[in-house]
């Protein structure tokens, strides 16, 4: 049952970063790409009415994990508090950029909430990596199954280690160069002109930057953490998610050249799922390994609900996504195409 | 610990607080905008349409603010409250997952195709993604009012080996009676912010001889639908609270009514301050025997004062919990005067020419959120010294790994942003009422000339 569980929470987060990627990547590159107050518009608009539902994926996700697995939830929650409440304070600032950016018209307003979304943007992107570092990693965590890290300690992957270090840092910087390629290949999907050419030309420049960073961190990762490794030759048909993210990372520069701006978008949804249901599939049963001592480990055992809720749960949350998929199909479908903006200059 | 607990609950409060400011407004205005999108349907009368347009531009900028006030609140579950997330998240994680998958998913899907999608959708699917969004609102508020109501009066649970609680009962847990009758209480508070907010933005209108047109229709959807939900909020759904809290939470109710000593034929205070080292009322107005008769129907009536419990059981802030309790009831029963004034004036065809009845709807504007937030302060202050009621304390529950340095850091910080959001959130607010419901924003092209049209200023 916590392993059914283990795997839903880990696709709804994995949802969460494939689809909020690509809002948090078009608010990394808007500045770059989009020149002048008509494209940053069309940008905006490309994203408008779907970014809220992305972000509710983390919100599903988070409340998931929360019934699922209450003293992970616990656990890393307090003990990550200082990230976390900063990354609040990003997503209202990013979520308040988006949303009224457009209620006042004024070149001074819209620039400076250009800027907030984009800054928002990119930090979260970093963030969110360095977190996911931080879960491979591990933490000190005691015999209570609490821990507190500071935000940096000497930046050592050692038994005290902070929010950053090198290690959390660098896979910040994947994320961030990531959801950079993934944002630039939804906008050259969903623009046209000038607009769309810049896109393509920025993906293709970073494409590099994140091929050689997921070489470098796919390293680093077995080097810090060897649990990582011992779920792959025990279970070797595990190996379809890295071959996932490997052939998305290529089909996306692929199609790109070919000019095919939604196969390559897809392609890169692909490359994220791959990576991040690879970390997902080498870190189980662990869910969140100490560093001090790996007894004090949480695991999908000893971290999960009781029994009982777990089963009812899986009824509602079957009804309930199948209800959600229906939504979310009919929306993307409402607003497929390439993005024009209304007359009026009302929205987004 | 100590003062790391009391910054713990500041924030907690801070944010909860701020946060509610929206949800309320946005619960009540998605009935009110339903009602309009179905007389509009039915009707086939634009006006209506127009109305809905307007408010849905302020039902979206609050709905923004609510969103992102929201996420704090599931996130401090876990950073500020691990103890408690710990023990419980196996029972109140049902509800909050339930809300992610069932109301946020279709509120956010369809508040999209509400709110820019009017064009494309058609009447009917508009009409559609209005009731929507009310459901979807509505449910979200259910399932956390169920969350809250398993913490003032926990059901279905079950405790295993660990400590950990666990659910045993799904129904019972969804069906808790205490948030039944919470949830129906507090949707009508709900209700009667967006009437009064309605409300007032129509006196306004027709004070300022603008968009009279739009003013008279506020006013006159808000005061009938505010006139039902003000009578329904005294009785039975406050009155049904008052006696849940007299059978399960007796301490918080002799301190709501500032009760220091048992008496029998006990009077109900309108007035006074209370002083704990005195253990009495200072100034106080009492009705004689009122409390003995609204708990038990019996004038006669044994009520048990704070003297009958052992202090260690009494609510921590006995003062606040006894003003925030006396702020709900006042400001409910000044409503329901207000209202029933209002809707006999509407009634004699009288209430858009007396300047007296459409001063007091305006500037009732702040009222409902004060009454509101009253209202939530007596019952989660009411609920103390538990967090969980009879189950868990409120100092069992807090991280234990935040420092209070870290907290005041964090704490200080939601001071600054949320001031920012309240700011906005005013001055676009003010926007959208400048602009007016007379120009036509982009929907199905009546462009009926309406002559206020001409004094709409400002962007869009």
């Amino acid at each position: 049952m916590e392993t059914i569980w283990f795997c839903l929470v880990a696709v709804m987060l994995a949802m969460y970063v494939v689809l909020d990627g690509f809002d948090l990547g078009a608010g990394i590159v808007h500045l770059l790409v989009a020149r002048n107050d008509v494209e940053r518009r069309l940008v905006l608009h490309s994203i408008g009415p779907v970014w809220d539902g992305n972000e509710v994926w983390l919100l599903a996700g988070g409340g998931t994990l929360y019934f699922a697995f209450p003293a992970l939830y616990a656990s890393s929650f307090s003990g990550f508090y200082l990230p976390l409440m900063m990354v609040l304070w990003l997503l209202i600032m990013r979520g308040v950029s988006v949303e009224f950016r457009n209620h006042v018209s004024g070149a001074i307003w819209a620039a400076f909430w250009d800027g907030c979304f984009a800054l928002a943007s990119v930090l979260l992107a970093i963030f969110y990596g360095a977190a996911l570092g931080n879960v491979v990693r591990g933490v000190p965590l005691d015999a209570q199954g609490h821990f507190f890290v500071s935000l940096w300690t000497n930046f050592r992957v050692g038994p005290n280690p902070g929010v950053l270090d090198w290690y959390t840092v660098m896979i910040g910087v994947v994320a961030l160069a990531a959801l950079t390629l993934h944002g630039a290949l939804w906008v050259a999907h969903k623009t046209e002109g000038e607009l769309q050419s810049r896109a393509r030309f920025l993906a293709a420049v970073v494409w590099w930057l994140v091929a050689l960073l997921t070489g470098l961190i796919t390293y680093a990762s077995f080097r810090i953490q060897p649990k990582l490794w011992p779920n792959f030759p025990a279970h070797p048909w595990g190996a379809v998610f890295p071959a996932l993210a490997v052939a998305g990372l290529f089909a996306a520069i692929w199609f790109s050249r070919k000019r095919d701006d939604l196969k390559a978008f897809l392609a890169s949804c692909a490359y994220l799922l791959g990576m991040l249901t690879s970390a997902a599939f080498s870190l189980y049963p662990w869910v969140l390994p100490a560093s001090t001592d790996a007894s004090f480990s949480l695991t999908v055992h000893n971290a999960k609900a009781p029994e009982y809720g777990l089963r009812i749960g899986l009824i509602w949350w079957a009804i309930g996504m199948a209800l959600a998929t229906v939504y979310i199909v009919f929306n993307y479908r409402r607003f497929s195409g390439k993005v024009k903006l209304p007359a009026s200059g009302e929205g987004y | 610990m100590e003062e790391a607990l009391a910054v713990h609950r500041l924030q907690f409060a801070f944010t909860a607080t701020f946060h509610y400011i929206f949800p309320q407004l946005t619960m009540g205005l998605a009935l009110l905008i339903f009602i309009m999108k179905t007389v509009a349907l039915r009707t086939h009368d634009d006006a209506w349409n127009r109305a809905a347009r307007f408010w849905a531009k302020i039902f979206g900028i609050s709905f923004a603010l609510g969103v992102v006030t929201g996420i704090p609140m599931e996130f401090q579950f876990g950073t500020n409250w691990s103890g408690f997330s710990k023990a419980a998240g196996g029972v109140i994680g049902q509800t909050l997952g339930m809300e992610g998958v069932f109301s946020f998913f279709l509120e956010s899907s369809f508040l999209g195709l509400f709110l820019f999608g009017e064009k494309r959708l058609g009447r009917v699917g508009h009409w559609f993604s209005s009731l929507m969004m009310f459901l979807g609102s509505w449910l979200s508020g259910y399932l956390i009012i169920a969350t809250d109501a398993w913490m003032q009066h926990p059901v279905g649970y079950l405790v295993d080996a660990n400590g950990q609680y666990g659910l045993a009962s799904f129904w019972s847990l969804l069906l808790n009676p205490w948030a039944l009758l919470q949830y129906a209480h507090n949707m009508l508070g709900s209700v009667q912010t967006g009437c009064f907010v309605m409300a007032s933005v129509g006196a306004f209108y027709l004070l300022g001889r603008r968009y009279e047109k739009f003013g008279k229709l506020f006013v006159r959807t808000a005061v009938i639908a505010g006139v039902i939900a003000a009578c329904l909020q005294l009785w039975p759904t406050g009155d049904g609270q008052g006696k849940m809290v007299a059978r399960y939470q007796p301490p918080a109710l002799a301190a709501m009514e500032g009760l220091f000593h048992t008496q029998q034929g006990a009077p109900v205070a309108i007035l006074g301050q209370p002083d704990l080292s005195k253990r009495t009322l200072d100034n106080p107005l009492m009705v004689p025997r009122a409390l003995s008769f609204f708990t038990y129907r019996s004038w006669a009536a044994q009520v048990r004062g704070l003297d009958s419990f052992s202090q260690s059981d009494w609510p921590d802030q006995v003062a606040l919990l006894y003003f925030s309790y006396h702020i709900m009831v006042g400001l409910g029963t000044i409503f329901i005067a207000i209202l029933l004034i209002a809707a006999w004036k509407l009634f004699r065809h009288k209430l858009y020419d007396s300047r007296a009845m459409l001063w007091i709807l305006m500037l009732s504007l702040p009222l409902p959120f004060i009454a509101n937030t009253a209202g939530w302060i007596t019952a989660e202050t009411g609920r103390q010294p538990w967090l969980i009621y009879g189950l868990m304390r409120t100092p069992q529950g807090v991280s234990p790994e935040v420092s209070a340095g870290n907290t005041w850091f964090t704490l200080l910080g939601f001071f600054g942003t949320y001031t920012v959001l309240a700011i906005l959130f005013l001055y676009l607010v003010y926007l959208e009422i400048e602009h007016g419901p007379g120009e036509e924003s982009p929907g199905p092209s009546s462009s009926v000339p309406d002559q206020s049209a001409a004094q709409a200023g400002g962007g869009n």
